[in-house]
């Protein structure tokens, strides 16, 4: 059966468009307002979202979903209270949801415990940014029993190891688009179009690119590069300047519909 | 012919849990560390600079008055606190520089917990007229304000980290970050048997002089092996690098020595050994202190060095086959410690160094005096002084 991500680009594609793939991080600032950021993002036109595990050492992130990791540990965000929340969310929305966990967090809970969780509540995909492909077998043949796509990420310094990195990849690949951690940046040093191309030789599998990419005009510049932009840390700073006057929601709103809109023009 | 490759893994331990970015350069980095050991020039370079440059070999110190008073076997003490900067940390560090300088490196960063890989580092980098940047948490930069005065003096940039819980672990996340964004020109010098393979190899294998060298001295002057090695272990270099070259010698009986802080039993220590379970920590798969959802958890020891949730993963190997005996000492044993050597050898060594000189206290009673010991006094203690004579409630400098 096919996952709800790859429905979903197959849905896109065929009306030639592209995936908008927001991130916030589960618990931050605090799990309902969570659940309620989810489906405002949804509604301003996301199509899929990324949820983060927070987690106390994020190897992989700038310091804007390091601040946010520690507003939803503070905030009890435990990986039950997280699967709950979940279940919550999908009593409201069918919209494919993906996990952005450290492998720490999965290895200690247990794959197997984990992966249950993840079929049942309707988690679609992780994506485990300290898992390389050299480290991944274990789970990566564990996962081939569930309906959970292990979403794998290649970097510009990747060359010689995309082709084995994105074999038998389902879901989307998840295309890093800088050096460094997330969080934004004014401009990319690396020669993207070449690189994506160097990913579409060796699979069909949607690619998407992350790691940067924090307003509008990016979106129009490299939306005809990929088949799906990720904005994560733009979005936290959006619930950080609603943090006070509880606007946040609405922020985040105005922002992805602006990105949604970014990303539709011709 | 050399191998290739060298195994990513001690047993189930090690390995490589990072960003895909850095696959490529760790890849390059063992390729080229692996051409190290076959470069006759690399490899006299190294043995250059430890010896004339750091002092090297270290003396192995017949401690009599110790031997006499603890009533045990005949103590020796390795001194690598008579290395330049004060610690056995400038052995890998001269190591990782001369292969980044191989490499083409121009820019070195490092994490730096005591300060004192941070001072090594800068020191180095100094004398090769490399850029340097060293990643120290908050709360140590406070704990070792004179190491990073020293650091600044040489040169280095000193970064204070307030993420986390401002300690080594966050120091290495934030230098971890620092080397995935600027991978190209940057060599990392990871400062500990830790991190992503082939770190714990590498640094295992610069740190071995200690070993080598104990070997060398003992038998010159005993005639045979040590019956027990002991060492301090935080990240475990000090440790790793007395134990390595005695690991085959079935007879010779090792002991690492843990910061139990305030008590294993209680929530502020650092004994990673005693009460940590298996998960990835700094691109390691190791013993760490966690909790159920993996979270790495607060730790406390004295020692700045000492402080830090993870071990060496060749350590939980030697842990795991029964190889190495991991002990506990507490804050208070190792002031005690501090103390004592201090008074009966005039020697005042670091508060890392003094747990494993704890330990040695408490189990030298137990040996025969034919036995011989050799303890790792990995470092001085000068830049705890300050910390010593707040615990034993003296006044404070005055700010």
């Amino acid at each position: 059966m096919k996952s709800r991500i790859t429905k979903k680009f197959e849905i896109l594609k065929e009306k030639k468009q592209k995936a908008l793939i927001t991130y916030i991080t589960a618990g931050d600032p605090d799990l309902g307002s969570t659940q309620q950021l989810v489906l405002e993002m949804e509604r301003a036109g996301a199509d899929i979202i990324e949820l983060g595990i927070p987690y106390s050492d994020p190897l992989a992130d700038g310091p804007v979903v390091q601040r946010a990791s520690q507003r939803a540990l503070a905030a009890g965000a435990d990986i039950d209270a997280i699967f709950q929340l979940v279940e919550d969310i999908r009593k409201e929305t069918e919209i494919p949801l993906v996990f952005l966990v450290y492998f720490n967090c999965v290895f200690k809970y247990g794959f197997e415990k984990f992966l249950n969780l993840c079929q049942d509540k309707g988690i679609d995909g992780l994506i485990i940014p300290d898992l390389p492909l050299e480290e991944r077998r274990e789970l990566k043949e564990m996962m081939k029993n569930y309906p959970v796509d292990l979403i794998p990420l290649v970097a510009p310094t990747s060359e010689e190891r995309i082709k084995e990195i994105v074999a038998d990849a389902s879901g989307f690949i998840y295309c890093v688009s800088s050096m460094g951690v997330t969080g934004k940046r004014d401009k990319f040093e690396v020669d993207l179009g070449k690189f994506i191309n160097q990913v579409k030789t060796y699979t069909d599998v949607p690619a998407a690119l992350g790691f940067g990419i924090s307003s509008p005009e990016m979106i129009g510049k490299l939306k005809n590069l990929c088949d799906g932009l990720i904005v994560g840390s733009a979005i936290i700073e959006k619930i950080e300047e609603g943090l006070e006057d509880q606007t946040s929601k609405d922020k985040v709103f105005n922002f992805v519909k602006k990105l949604d809109e970014a990303k539709n023009i011709a | 012919m050399i191998a290739k490759e060298l195994p990513k893994r001690f047993g189930k331990f090690g390995g490589q849990f990072v960003p895909e970015t850095l696959m490529n350069a760790l890849t390059e980095l063992e390729r080229e560390f692996i051409k190290t050991k076959e470069d006759a020039e690399f490899q006299e370079a190294y043995k250059y600079y430890v010896k004339e440059y750091s002092g090297r070999p270290t003396p192995l110190y017949y401690a009599e008055n110790l031997t006499k008073k603890l009533g045990g076997g005949k103590i020796y003490l390795k001194r690598e606190d008579l290395n330049h900067t004060g610690a056995h940390k400038i052995n890998n560090v001269i190591g990782q520089v001369l292969l980044a300088r191989r490499m083409g490196k121009k820019r070195i960063v490092a994490e730096t917990g005591a300060g004192q890989h941070g001072v090594a580092t800068a020191t180095i980098c100094a004398m090769f007229d490399l850029q340097c940047e060293v990643y120290m948490g908050q709360e140590d930069i406070e704990r070792q304000a004179l190491n990073v005065f020293k650091m600044e003096l040489l040169g280095a940039k000193v970064n204070s980290v307030t993420s986390g819980t401002g300690t080594l672990k966050d120091a290495t996340n934030e230098a971890i970050r620092d080397w995935v964004a600027n991978v190209e020109d940057t060599f990392y010098v990871i400062g500990s048997v830790v991190g992503p393979h082939p770190y714990p190899t590498m640094v295992r294998d610069f740190q071995r002089i200690i070993g080598d060298e104990v070997k060398e001295q003992i038998l010159a002057v005993e005639g045979r092996l040590p019956d027990y090695l002991v060492a301090c272990v935080g990240g475990g270099s000090n440790a790793m690098g007395l134990f390595y070259p005695f690991i085959e010698d079935k007879e010779v009986a090792i002991y690492g020595v843990e910061a139990a802080g305030l008590g294993v039993d209680t929530d502020k220590h650092a004994a990673t050994i005693t009460k940590g379970t298996m998960g990835v920590i700094h691109g390691m798969m190791t013993y760490l202190l966690q909790d159920d959802n993996g979270q790495i958890t607060p730790v406390h020891s004295i020692s700045a060095g000492l402080d830090y949730p993870g071990i060496g993963p060749e350590h939980a190997y030697f842990h795991e086959i029964g190889r190495v005996h991991y002990e506990g000492v507490t804050d208070q044993e190792a002031v005690e410690a501090f103390q004592y050597l201090t008074k009966v050898e005039g020697i005042i060594p670091a508060l890392e160094s003094s747990h494993a000189i704890a330990y040695l206290m408490k189990m030298a009673a137990n040996t025969s005096k034919e036995d011989i010991i050799v303890v790792n006094l990995s470092g001085r203690g000068d830049k705890d002084i300050h910390t010593i004579r707040k615990v034993l409630g003296g006044k404070e400098d005055e700010e």
